[in-house]
């Protein structure tokens, strides 16, 4: 965190201040693990081991927080008696289709009500699950029975409780020490500081980044986070929680007005060309009837009139017709095998620089060269532009400049301090900026260009019925300037959405079903309320309450911290004084506290559902967990991920170890590409013996194209390097301050040698597993003053199957003394790899 | 004259990002000092100089630490941002034959480049090895504490940019005080390791107004344990050369008298 987010951890350094421990688990010793107060060394890859022996710990030893885990979760609810876990099945969960390599996740469901009638919301949940993956959910994922069985007393051998304990008891301190390359007593002074600082009186926070995300399992090391901290009461509360930091400005944003090929704005998932017919069908299948999910009707069409106004009515689906449909995946990595194939044939590449930026460097260009056209927009000439002219291909021969017909457009780009608008931090706060000065030259903003490509495409429609989407899309913000700037204000109303009278909305609670509000993204409604742009408030901290709710706007309604409910005990009291959040005012008949309530306002603890009631009217004063369908916390989820219900370990895909656990070494339900392109390392391959992984430094942004032509920040770190231990530098003959060449299946490339106790040999399986850390910002050209090999292009294309985020964080390689072969020697060195 | 402003660094929550450096060169327009990788962990800019004003020093240790009655061996990576001292006694300044040096009224230590004639003097003059010459146009340059920032009521770059405030800047007393606060709960907090360096009027540049607090040895991060103001005995110098003139001169007129009476 102090590497890749130095302002954001300044609050790290506050909380240490005032007594909190802070601890920091990495592959390498970083300059966070130099402010920590305890640092474990990890191996690259093994980190369900790692939290679900926390979770072991508290569960064998009845650490949880029982009031909150009884009242909060779904501990008590019964599982069915179809359902097999990876302790039985040998690493696979029930359900798993060998063939297609993907879950029917039915087995998973809780079991049916009384009676065992079957339930229209667990079929609906059934037939949404059915080979869940990317492209089949929005974030409002799968409904679940709103009040299933359950037991209270949590001793049912079937209920999640004894499920969960079933089901991590294996995951030890003696396998941590094992796996992970921690030793026990490491562990057991984490696990006695997490449970000892959680609770009523104290909280603990779990802080990630992509170390954690970019794995053929990274949505499940989430997932175990999760079911940790919900055990010990550390969700909906402050000083709680699981921060996801970005990676860059307004990553949050764009996922929340979404730049997701699988998603619509405020997580509503993209329609599918074979599964839904029309809006009502939609909607239907779409999730649970119950939670505040259960309103994602008002949500969509409110969406739909945000973007065709007056045209979309009652009649004709409010236009749901003319939203795009989703044929399959149409994930990064997919389209690239497209362009490979020839059947994707045009690319707008923005602020991205795939060509450097993404695993499989090679596979991506080569992919570039068979386009008919590529339009990139960025600040400066990034590689993803210039490859036709000087990409390594074509310095081994594989490409010649004369052969590649790929039409490039590069229109420059305006930077942040360029245009104004919002960024949405990892708090989900929306915070405007102004415009600092005007672009030069021919750079403008990305709304400039996306607005005026839309008007000149207009320009050019017929009345051909194919072109009615477009010509009736509602497409008219008002224009500034010479250049005629579309008003980013503007914009923002629109997101946040207007009511019958034309006035801004000011909570989602507001959106109607009946297309009598507009809003551009349900989960922003409120940011333009009171006619006054929220993101751009600014009162400083100090003339506030610590929630800070005028600076900025957050989402939803403003609240800042989510599912707040569960920082108060179930009659609506604060757990502690200490710790006291939001709390029921019985004599207002009203959640008041120090933050917006995330919660009906009025709903007293009390409140119980009645029979058959839909959206937040089912779920009672006790169900913190809003957008659940049953308003719990998720410890078991019956529905929603594309590889288990629960995390399992499994070794990442190219791996030197077997998996001790189960005969199945990885992820079964992980994506892989078998391409010519980018082939992969066998696991446990002796010609590939290292740990590989990938990460930024604080000197650095991403590809490099934003700071390598900087020369303050080039002459801070002005060469690709690769991060070795004194050990691993003697086997292997490197020298500090020389040269290495890293090899594996994809690629072959060159870095400066860094010599550091940091990083350091872990013992994993009785035997010493050396792990290779590269920073990847380096490229041959974006203008940089400084360039160099592209770490990237030595990464496989293996995906995680929920979310089709690549492994980049744990691989396998071989390491060679001195530098790399040139032109056709290069490929030879590849293949001679690759074969053996 | 205004109040003794200073930089009171703080080493022990140094993240090593760099950001002063960066901000001092952006603010005071200093060119780069080219793309040299050092292989020396992560500093790649070396030492302070004409144009690094600040410099993140990287200290990689392993050191062998008892825990719980055996001896672990436990990485330390120490962090810390160099600075000008603007000494009280500040040798440069005592040199400075064109006057381009000269104290400020915020009591710091400042060089004009429109006077700076190029002569050098004062390079070696500094204990600490800070101010040097820039190689394309022989001026002398070194950190002003950023003088027309403070001028506009600003604080200095590298303080502003800092995200952990280990670099703090403001009246020199008022840091002092601080830097005793944070030191005794360090030492409270089992960290005796800790100590202040520059920050004592009693030492040999009689305190530095830019100090620290470091976690080892001043030599562990390339600092001087014991700086003198190189010119500390330039008076009694000049009191030993006028009584060495004195008394040649007395020579002198002696030996003229002696060969006047013998002739």
């Amino acid at each position: 965190m102090a590497e890749c987010h130095p302002v954001g951890f300044q609050w790290v350094m506050e909380a240490k201040a005032r007594g909190a421990k802070v601890f920091h688990v990495d592959p390498r010793f970083t300059r966070t693990s130099a402010l920590a107060d305890s640092y474990l060394p990890i191996r690259a890859g093994s980190d369900i081991v790692l939290l679900g022996a926390l979770i072991n710990h508290v569960l064998g030893n009845g650490l949880d927080f029982r009031e909150y885990v009884l009242a909060y979760t779904n501990a008590a609810t019964i599982v069915s008696e179809d359902f097999r876990d990876t302790e039985d099945l040998d690493g696979l969960f029930s359900g798993f289709d060998p063939e297609t390599r993907t879950y029917d996740p039915a087995s998973w469901s809780y079991e049916d009500g009384a009676g065992g009638e079957a339930d229209e919301r667990g079929e609906s949940a059934r037939r949404q699950t059915e080979a869940a993956g990317a492209e089949r959910f929005g974030a409002g994922g799968a409904g679940a029975h709103p009040a299933p069985r359950t037991d209270p007393t949590l001793t049912h051998p079937r209920c999640v409780y004894q499920i969960l304990k079933r089901h991590f008891a294996r995951y030890t301190p003696e396998l941590v020490e094992r796996l992970c390359g921690i030793p026990e007593t490491d562990f057991a002074e984490l696990a006695e500081a997490i449970t000892a600082n959680s609770g009523r009186e104290r909280t603990t926070v779990w802080v990630y980044s992509v170390g954690w995300t970019q794995h053929t399992v990274g949505a499940q090391y989430i997932r175990t986070a999760s079911i940790l901290q919900l055990l010990l009461g550390n969700m909906g509360r402050p000083g709680g929680g699981i921060l996801a930091l970005r990676g860059h400005a307004s990553i949050q944003g764009s996922t929340d007005i979404p730049t997701l090929f699988n998603l619509l704005p405020g997580y509503l998932s993209m329609p599918h060309a074979h599964r839904h017919e029309g809006l009502d069908d939609y909607l239907e299948r779409e999730g649970g009837e119950t939670g505040f999910w259960g309103n994602r009707r008002s949500y969509l069409v409110s969406l739909l009139k945000a973007w065709w106004g007056e045209a979309a009515t009652e009649e004709n689906d409010f236009c749901f017709d003319y939203l795009p449909r989703l044929t399959g995946d149409h994930g990064h990595y997919t389209t690239v095998m497209g362009q490979i194939d020839g059947t994707v044939k045009g690319y707008f590449v923005t602020g991205e620089n795939p060509a450097v930026g993404s695993s499989g460097g090679r596979a991506q260009r080569l992919g570039l060269a068979n386009l008919d056209w590529l339009v990139v927009r960025d600040l400066t000439l990034v590689e993803t532009a210039t490859f036709w002219r000087d990409g390594p291909e074509l310095e081994t021969g594989e490409l010649r400049t004369e052969d590649i017909a790929t039409e490039v457009f590069f229109l420059p780009a305006a930077s942040h301090v360029e245009k104004e608008g919002t960024f949405t931090n990892t708090q989900r706060l929306l915070q405007w900026r102004e415009k600092a000065l005007d672009p030069p030259g021919d750079c403008r903003s990305d709304l400039w260009f996306y607005y005026h490509l839309g008007k000149r495409i207009r320009q050019r429609l017929t009345g051909d019925e194919i072109d009615r989407p477009l010509r009736e899309l509602t497409w008219d913000y008002p224009e500034e300037g010479e250049h005629a700037e579309p008003s980013a204000a503007a914009v923002l109303r629109e997101i946040g959405g207007v009511g019958p009278d034309g006035r801004a909305l000011s909570a989602y609670t507001q959106l109607r079903p009946d297309g009598s509000t507009r809003c551009g993204c349900w989960i922003y409604c409120g940011v333009y309320a009171d006619e006054v742009n929220q993101a751009a408030r600014r009162r400083p901290g100090r003339e506030q309450s610590p929630a800070a709710l005028e600076w900025g706007w957050a989402w939803p309604a403003n609240r800042r911290i989510l599912y707040n409910r569960a920082s108060a005990d179930p009659e609506g009291r604060p757990w502690s004084e200490r710790k006291a959040y939001l709390w029921w005012d019985a004599e207002r008949g009203e959640w008041t506290g120090h933050d917006v309530p995330d919660f009906e306002k009025g709903k007293p603890p009390g409140y119980l559902p009645p029979e058959g009631a839909k959206a937040e009217d089912a779920l009672a004063g006790t169900d913190p967990f809003i957008m659940q369908s049953d308003g719990k916390g998720w410890l078991f989820a019956p529905a929603g991920l594309a590889d288990g219900p629960m995390p399992a370990h499994y070794e990442p895909h190219e791996s030197p170890l077997h998996n001790p656990l189960y005969h199945q070494q990885a992820n079964p339900a992980r994506r892989i590409y078998h391409r010519p392109e980018s082939p992969y390392n066998p696991p446990e391959s002796p010609r590939f013996p290292y740990v590989l992984t990938t990460y930024r430094l604080t000197e650095h942004h991403t590809a490099g194209a934003m700071s390598r032509p900087l020369a303050y920040l080039a002459e801070l770190q002005p060469e690709l390097f690769c991060e070795v231990s004194p050990q691993l530098a003697a086997e292997v003959g490197l020298a500090n301050g020389g040269w290495a060449t890293i090899v594996t299946s994809r690629a072959v490339i060159e870095a400066r040698v860094l010599v550091t106790g940091r990083v350091r040999p872990l013992r994993v399986q009785d035997r010493v597993i050396h792990q290779v850390g590269l920073p990847y910002h380096w490229g041959w050209g974006s203008g940089g003053l400084v360039t160099g090999d592209v770490t990237n292009d030595l990464l496989p294309i293996v995906l995680d199957p929920n979310v089709y985020i690549q492994e980049s964080k744990a691989m396998t390689c071989h390491v060679r003394p001195g530098r790399r072969p040139r032109g056709r020697a290069l490929l030879d060195l590849v293949e001679e790899y690759r074969y053996g | 004259m205004a109040e003794r402003m200073g930089f009171f660094t703080d080493t022990s929550v140094c993240i090593g990002c760099k950001a002063c450096e960066v901000a001092c060169k952006e603010w005071n327009e200093l060119p780069d000092d080219g793309f040299v990788f050092e292989a020396t962990s992560y500093d790649n800019t070396g030492a302070l100089g004409a144009s690094t004003w600040r410099h993140v020093a990287f200290i990689e240790q392993t050191r062998a630490v008892r825990v719980d009655g055996h001896e672990e061996d436990v990485d330390r990576w120490l962090m810390s941002s160099d600075v000008c001292k603007h000494c009280t006694h500040a040798a440069c300044l005592d040199v400075c034959p064109t006057g381009a040096l000269f104290r400020t009224e915020f009591d710091t230590v400042v060089v004009q480049p429109d006077v700076c004639n190029g002569c050098g003097y004062c390079v070696p003059a500094c204990p600490y090895g800070v101010i040097d010459r820039r190689q394309d146009d022989g001026r002398a340059w070194k950190c002003t504490m950023c003088y027309d920032r403070q001028l506009g009521g600003l604080e200095p770059a590298c303080a502003k940019a800092c995200p952990t405030d280990s670099i703090q800047f403001g009246p020199l007393d008022e840091l002092r005080e601080r830097a005793a606060a944070r030191l005794a709960g360090l030492h409270a907090d089992g960290h005796t390791e800790a100590r202040l360096y520059g920050e004592s009027p009693d030492d040999g540049v009689g305190g530095a107004g830019a100090f620290f607090l470091l976690l080892d040895e001043p030599e562990v991060y390339g600092l001087p344990p014991d700086p003198v103001v190189t010119t500390r005995d330039l008076p009694s110098m000049w009191r030993w050369a006028g009584a060495a003139a004195v008394s040649l001169a007395g020579a002198v007129a002696v030996a003229f008298l002696e060969s006047r009476v013998r002739r």
